[in-house]
């Protein structure tokens, strides 16, 4: 029952969300500071993550292709597949659900504790509106970062593998060519929209929710990783079920 | 002026307010005062329409709250100012950018007339050289008087102050009390102070409301708090050593 409340009462934030918008110029400004915020700020962990990732995976598959009759261009194929349907969308995600999403809940937690909050509502001002809609704007920019993690993954897989010895450039260059599927790039920007909402939305909910001091704060950061993590991957399940299946 | 009538609040099946009904006067500092937990804040808040009463209304100049439809209730909103206990300033805001906050939500005016009037504010409130610190880089003292800067500048015909000089050296806290009261002169405003520090009753307390666990106890101004037979009233105002020690010196002639 407990969480059917929470579930509940997530809904209705959205739909304060999206009600009594706060004046144009005024909500321009915060969507570009959320942007530099949320998105231009996790670029360097991004990259960093995604070229190691890329990395791992070229030299896993290269050593566990033992049997010499498959060509060694399956390292460059299992690289891409890996990196631009999974990790590059669901995993730098879970990354973010502790970066973004603890940065978010315990920006708008500290709000409520210190009454700036209350402050915004008294000044009769949608504080889920002027709190939430920019973070949900600025996420939308969220699908940029996944791409260029999914190239920095691929370019990792690269350097680990050719400059590794476990296979030549243009094998890898074949390989990586072989069987393109483009509806696959759909599919994981598809995911990556759903996640941007969901990395936006679940963390400002435990924020704007919380009760108590800074002891609570933490907590809600913790709770907002937990459950935006979870609901990345029962939809990753839900939407790979759905759109590959 | 804003009429309170029988106004009833609870929380999970506890009722905090119990019926409170007064009144308070446009141009004056009303207070209200109670020991912790007697429902002053809950009172407060529902003034302000933060909380919905479950019973009773609050009259602003004619307008009863409750009777008004959401728009209309976010027009009077914005006729209010709020001076919080902790300030509740915009940590990622100068102090400039703080005050001009409310004209950049309400108004259409050019930046150029907001930050005039945004310097218009500050100077009154004795902080010409701080609009461009962040509040964390100026002390609590300062912080209230942004935040009282914040309240005034859109010329709101009521203002609000929870415990506006908690946290203050008593020095600070008489400057603070003396700039809330002039500004409700010199704007012809309705203010509503929550507050337990008797020291502010005696500076400002042109009308103060005492309440004791949800109800209205006494009401009176700073003179008549002095003089009452009411036992809780006395019981909080020589909580205090130093007006026991006043009391008993007067009684003894000294």
């Amino acid at each position: 029952m407990f969480y059917l409340d929470d579930i509940g009462r997530y809904f209705l934030m959205l739909k304060g969300v999206f009600s009594r918008m706060t004046k144009g110029s005024v909500i321009r400004n915060l969507i570009f500071k959320e942007i530099d915020d949320l998105i231009i700020g996790s670029l360097g962990i991004t990259v960093f993550l995604a070229f190691f990732i890329g990395a791992v995976v070229a030299i896993q598959t290269a050593l566990n292709l033992t049997n010499p009759l498959i060509p060694k261009k399956l390292i460059a194929f299992a690289s891409r597949q890996s990196v631009i349907l999974e990790f590059a969308p669901t995993f730098i995600s879970v990354i973010m659900a502790g970066k973004v999403g603890s940065f978010i809940t315990s920006s708008i937690g500290t709000m409520r504790v210190t009454e700036q909050i209350d402050a915004l509502e008294v000044m009769g001002i949608n504080s889920l509106n002027y709190l939430v809609f920019p973070k949900i704007i600025a996420m939308l920019t969220y699908p940029f970062v996944i791409a260029i993690a999914m190239f920095t993954g691929i370019c990792g897989a690269y350097i680990a593998g050719v400059y590794g010895g476990f296979i030549s450039s243009s094998e890898f260059l074949t390989g990586l060519r072989e069987e393109f599927i483009p509806y696959h790039l759909v599919y994981a920007f598809i995911k990556t929209f759903l996640y941007s909402f969901l990395l936006a939305t679940i963390p400002s909910f435990h924020g704007y929710y919380m009760k108590g001091g800074a002891l609570e704060v933490g907590k809600a950061s913790t709770s907002a990783f937990v459950w935006t993590t979870v609901s990345i991957i029962i939809s990753n399940y839900i939407l790979t079920q759905l759109l590959l299946s | 002026m804003i009429e309170v009538t029988n106004l009833h609040k609870g929380f999970n099946g506890e009722e905090i307010l119990k019926g409170i009904t007064t009144t308070f006067d446009r141009g004056k500092t009303n207070l209200i005062i109670g020991t912790s937990g007697s429902g002053k804040t809950v009172f407060l808040k529902c003034l302000l329409g933060l909380f919905t009463p479950e019973q009773g209304s609050i009259c602003y100049d004619g307008s009863v709250y409750s009777d008004l439809n959401e728009e209309e209730q976010r027009d009077l909103r914005e006729q209010m100012g709020m001076v919080f206990q902790g300030s509740a300033l915009f940590d990622s805001m100068t102090v400039e950018e703080n005050v001009m906050f409310p004209l950049m939500m309400f108004t259409k005016q050019k930046r150029e007339e907001m930050l005039e009037r945004v310097h218009e504010v500050l100077d009154r409130v004795h902080l010409e050289n701080a609009e461009k610190k962040l509040p964390s880089e100026i002390s609590g003292g300062m912080q209230k008087r942004v935040a009282i800067a914040r309240a005034i500048v859109t010329r709101p015909k009521y203002l609000f102050c929870d415990e506006p000089n908690s946290g203050l050296d008593p020095r600070t806290a008489i400057v603070i009390d003396n700039l809330i009261k002039e500004i409700t002169e010199e704007y012809n405003i309705t203010t509503v102070i929550n507050t337990h520090d008797m020291n502010s009753v005696m500076e400002i307390g042109e009308k103060i409301v005492f309440l004791k666990n949800g109800n209205l106890e006494w009401e009176g101004d700073k003179t008549q708090i002095f003089k009452t037979d009411n036992k809780a009233v006395t019981d909080f105002v020589y909580s205090s050593n130093l007006f026991k020690k006043v009391r008993d010196a007067q009684l003894k002639g000294l």
